[in-house]
C-alpha cells in the first residue's frame, strides 16, 4: 500500500525509458507508452490524495535506509494535491500534443515523461539535495522540450532559460553547502530538529543559506526581479509544452511553501515575498496588456498567477496557505488551457498565427471562440469558474493583515486589467478581419485528441467549482498540516514503516 | 588550508561571474563552468576541511565528513551533463543564427 508513493516516480521513469529502447520510427508505440504512463498518473494521484486526506503524513524511506541518512519521500496533503494537478495538466497537454507536437522532433514522449518525473519528484522529496537533483531532472527535460520542433526563436529561448537556470542551480548548491555546514544535515525533517538547537555562531550561515534558497525558488517561480526569463521562453514554446510548463513555476512556489514552513519557520520571508509578489503582479499584468501574441499573453498570465499565488503564500498563515493551495490548482489548469487554445488559434489562422492583429474570418465557428472565452474567464478569475472563489479566498485571507489596502488595490486592478487584455485579445483575434487576409479560411478540423486535451483541462476547472466545498476543505486541511511541521518531522524521523515490510 | 581553498573559490567565482556576464555564448559557457568548479570546492569546504585522512569510518582516528564528497560527485555529474547539453544547444544556436551573441537580435523576436 505504502509503495504507491513511488508510483508517480516509477511510471514516468518507465514511460520515459521504454520509448528509448524501441526502434526509431515506431511513433504509435511511443505514443501508446506515453499516454498509458501519463493516464496512469491520474488514478495514482487520486489514490494518494484520498490517502493523504486522512491527515497522516506518509514518509517512505527508499531502500529502507532510515530517515536522516537515506532518501526520503514524504507524502502530505499538499504534495498529493500537486501530484493530482500535475497529472491532470500533463494529460491535457499530452493529448493535445498527439499528432502535432510529437511529430515535430524526436523523443518528445520520453522528454515529456522525464519532465513529469522531475516535477513529481520535486513535490515528493523530503531532502534538500534530492530536491536539487529533481530540479535538474525537470530542467534538463524542459530545455530539451523547449527547443523541441526546432526554430531559431526556440533555440535562443532554450539557451536563455538554460543559462539562467544553470546560474540558479549554482546558487542552489551554494545554499545547500551553507545549510549543510551550519546544521550538518540535508533532510528537511532533520534540519527542522537541528535548527532549533543551532549554536548562535552558526545562525548567520544558516539564515544566509535559507535566504539563498528562497532566491533560487523565486527564480524557478519567476517572481519579479528574477522572472524575466519566462515570457520569452513560454511564449516561444510549443503550445502543449507551454501548457505543461505552467506547472513548472508552481514547483518553485511549492518549494517556497515547503522550506518556509518546515525548515525555516523562523526566517519570516513573508514581507519580502509580499513585495516581490505585488511587483510580479504588476509586471505580469503590464505584460498581458502589451503582448503582441496570444502565446506571450498566456506567458504573462502565468506570471500573474504566480504573483497572485505568492500574495497568499506571503501570509504564511492558515487562511493564506489554504487559499494558495486552492488557487494553485485553478491557476495552473487555467493558464495551461489558455496555452492550448492559443496554440490551436495559431494553427487555425495560418499566416497570421497568434499575432494579435486582424486576420482571417471565423465565420460560423463556435467551438474555438467558446474555448477561448472559457479559458479567458478562468485566467481572469471571473465567476462561474473557480478563479473567482480563489481570489475571494485570497482577499479574505489578507483582510486581517496590515497590508490589506495595498493588496486589495493591486489584486483587483490586476484582475480588471487582465480582463481588459483578454477581452481585447479575443475581439482582435475573432472579430477583426484584416483587409489583405479577408477570406474565410478553411479551418482544419479539430483532432479528437486535441479536443479531449482541452476538454480535460476544462473538466478539471469545472470540477474545482462543482466540488469547491470539499476541495477547499482539503486545501484548508493541507494548510493546517503545513503549519504543524511537528507531524511532518515525527513521520519522517520515526515513521520507518514506509520502507515496505 | 582554509585560506587557500577560500582564495581558489573566490578567484573562480570572480572569473565565472565576469565571464557569464559577457555578451557571447562561448564566454558565458566558460563562466558557468568556472562557477560550477567553484561550487564544488565550496561543497567540499562545507563539511570542514581536513588533510591527511581518508573519508572512511572504519579507519581509526579522525576522518573527514564523507557526505560532501558524495554531494560533489553528484554535482559534478549533473553540471557536466548540463554543460555538455548547453554546448550542444549553443552550437545549434550558432548554426541557426550564424553568430553566438546571447541577446535576441532584431527580427528574432517573432517566431
Amino acid at each position: 500500500m505504502s509503495h504507491l508513493v513511488l508510483a508517480p516516480l516509477l511510471l514516468p521513469l518507465a514511460g520515459g525509458l521504454l520509448p528509448l529502447l524501441i526502434r526509431r520510427g515506431a511513433l504509435p508505440l511511443e505514443r501508446a507508452i506515453g499516454v498509458l504512463a501519463t493516464l496512469g498518473l491520474v488514478p495514482t494521484a487520486i489514490a494518494l490524495v484520498s490517502q493523504a486526506a486522512g491527515g497522516e503524513v506518509l514518509a517512505y524511506a527508499v531502500g529502507q535506509w532510515p530517515a536522516p541518512f537515506g532518501i526520503t519521500l514524504v507524502l502530505d496533503r499538499l504534495a498529493a494535491w500537486m501530484l493530482l494537478v500535475t497529472a491532470v495538466v500533463a494529460n491535457g497537454a499530452l493529448l493535445f500534443a498527439l499528432g502535432r507536437s510529437d511529430t515535430a522532433g524526436r523523443h518528445f514522449h520520453s522528454l515529456f515523461q522525464f519532465q513529469l518525473l522531475g516535477i513529481n519528484g520535486a513535490f515528493l522529496t523530503g531532502d534538500l539535495f534530492n530536491l536539487f537533483v529533481f530540479f535538474e531532472v525537470l530542467l534538463l527535460a524542459s530545455y530539451a522540450l523547449l527547443s523541441h520542433g526546432s526554430s531559431p526563436a526556440r533555440t535562443v529561448a532554450a539557451v536563455h532559460v538554460a543559462v539562467v537556470n544553470l546560474l540558479g542551480s549554482t546558487l542552489f548548491l551554494v545554499a545547500t553547502a551553507c545549510i549543510y555546514s551550519a546544521a550538518g544535515s540535508l533532510n528537511f525533517a532533520d534540519l527542522a530538529v537541528r535548527a532549533a538547537a543551532l549554536p548562535p555562531d552558526r545562525l548567520g550561515l544558516w539564515q544566509a543559506g535559507g535566504w539563498m534558497l528562497m532566491v533560487v525558488f523565486a527564480l524557478k517561480a519567476a517572481m519579479l526581479p528574477l522572472g524575466f526569463w519566462l515570457p520569452g521562453a513560454y511564449g516561444a514554446a510549443d503550445g502543449a509544452v507551454a501548457a505543461l510548463f505552467s506547472v513548472l513555476t508552481k514547483v518553485g512556489v511549492v518549494s517556497i511553501i515547503r522550506v518556509g514552513t518546515v525548515v525555516f519557520p523562523d526566517l519570516d520571508p513573508g514581507p519580502v515575498v509580499w513585495f516581490a509578489a505585488i511587483a510580479t503582479l504588476v509586471l505580469g499584468v503590464t505584460g498581458m496588456l502589451s503582448a503582441s501574441r496570444l502565446s506571450h499573453l498566456a506567458a504573462h498570465a502565468v506570471i500573474v498567477s504566480v504573483g497572485m499565488l505568492m500574495v497568499a503564500v506571503a501570509l504564511f498563515d492558515r487562511a493564506g496557505l489554504a487559499a494558495a493551495t486552492y488557487y494553485v490548482a485553478h491557476g495552473t489548469l487555467a493558464t495551461a488551457m489558455l496555452f492550448l487554445v492559443a496554440a490551436r488559434i495559431a494553427v487555425v489562422r495560418g499566416e497570421t498565427a497568434d499575432l494579435l492583429e486582424a486576420g482571417p474570418e471565423f465565420r460560423g465557428r463556435v467551438a474555438l471562440p467558446a474555448a477561448y472565452l472559457l479559458a479567458a474567464i478562468a485566467v481572469a478569475g471571473l465567476p462561474p469558474l473557480g478563479g473567482f472563489l480563489a481570489k475571494l479566498a485570497i482577499l479574505d485571507a489578507v483582510l486581517d493583515g496590515g497590508r490589506a489596502a495595498a493588496t486589495f488595490a493591486v489584486v483587483l486592478t490586476a484582475t480588471l486589467l487582465s480582463i481588459v487584455s483578454l477581452a481585447r485579445a479575443g475581439s482582435t483575434v475573432f472579430w477583426k478581419v484584416g483587409p489583405a487576409r479577408g477570406e474565410t479560411v478553411e479551418l482544419p478540423a479539430w483532432r479528437p485528441a486535441a479536443v479531449s486535451g482541452v476538454a480535460l483541462l476544462l473538466a478539471g476547472l469545472v470540477g474545482l467549482v462543482v466540488y469547491a466545498g470539499p476541495a477547499y476543505e482539503y486545501a484548508d486541511a493541507a494548510a493546517g498540516q503545513l503549519l504543524d511541521p511537528g507531524r511532518y518531522v515525527d513521520a519522517v524521523l520515526q515513521g520507518r514503516s514506509g520502507g515496505g515490510q | 588550508m582554509e585560506i587557500l581553498v577560500a582564495a581558489a573559490i573566490a578567484v573562480l567565482v570572480a572569473a565565472g561571474v565576469y565571464l557569464s556576464l559577457r555578451p557571447r555564448l562561448f564566454s558565458v559557457l566558460l563562466g558557468i563552468t568556472l562557477l560550477s568548479y567553484a561550487v564544488n570546492l565550496f561543497l567540499l569546504a562545507s563539511g570542514g576541511l581536513m588533510v591527511d585522512s581518508a573519508p572512511l569510518t572504519q579507519v581509526p582516528g579522525p576522518y573527514p565528513d564523507p557526505l560532501p564528497q558524495a554531494l560533489i560527485l553528484t554535482a559534478i555529474v549533473i553540471s557536466f551533463g548540463m554543460t555538455s547539453f548547453l554546448i550542444v544547444l549553443a552550437m545549434r544556436a550558432v548554426s541557426e543564427r550564424g553568430h553566438d551573441r546571447v541577446e535576441r537580435g532584431s527580427g528574432e523576436e517573432a517566431e
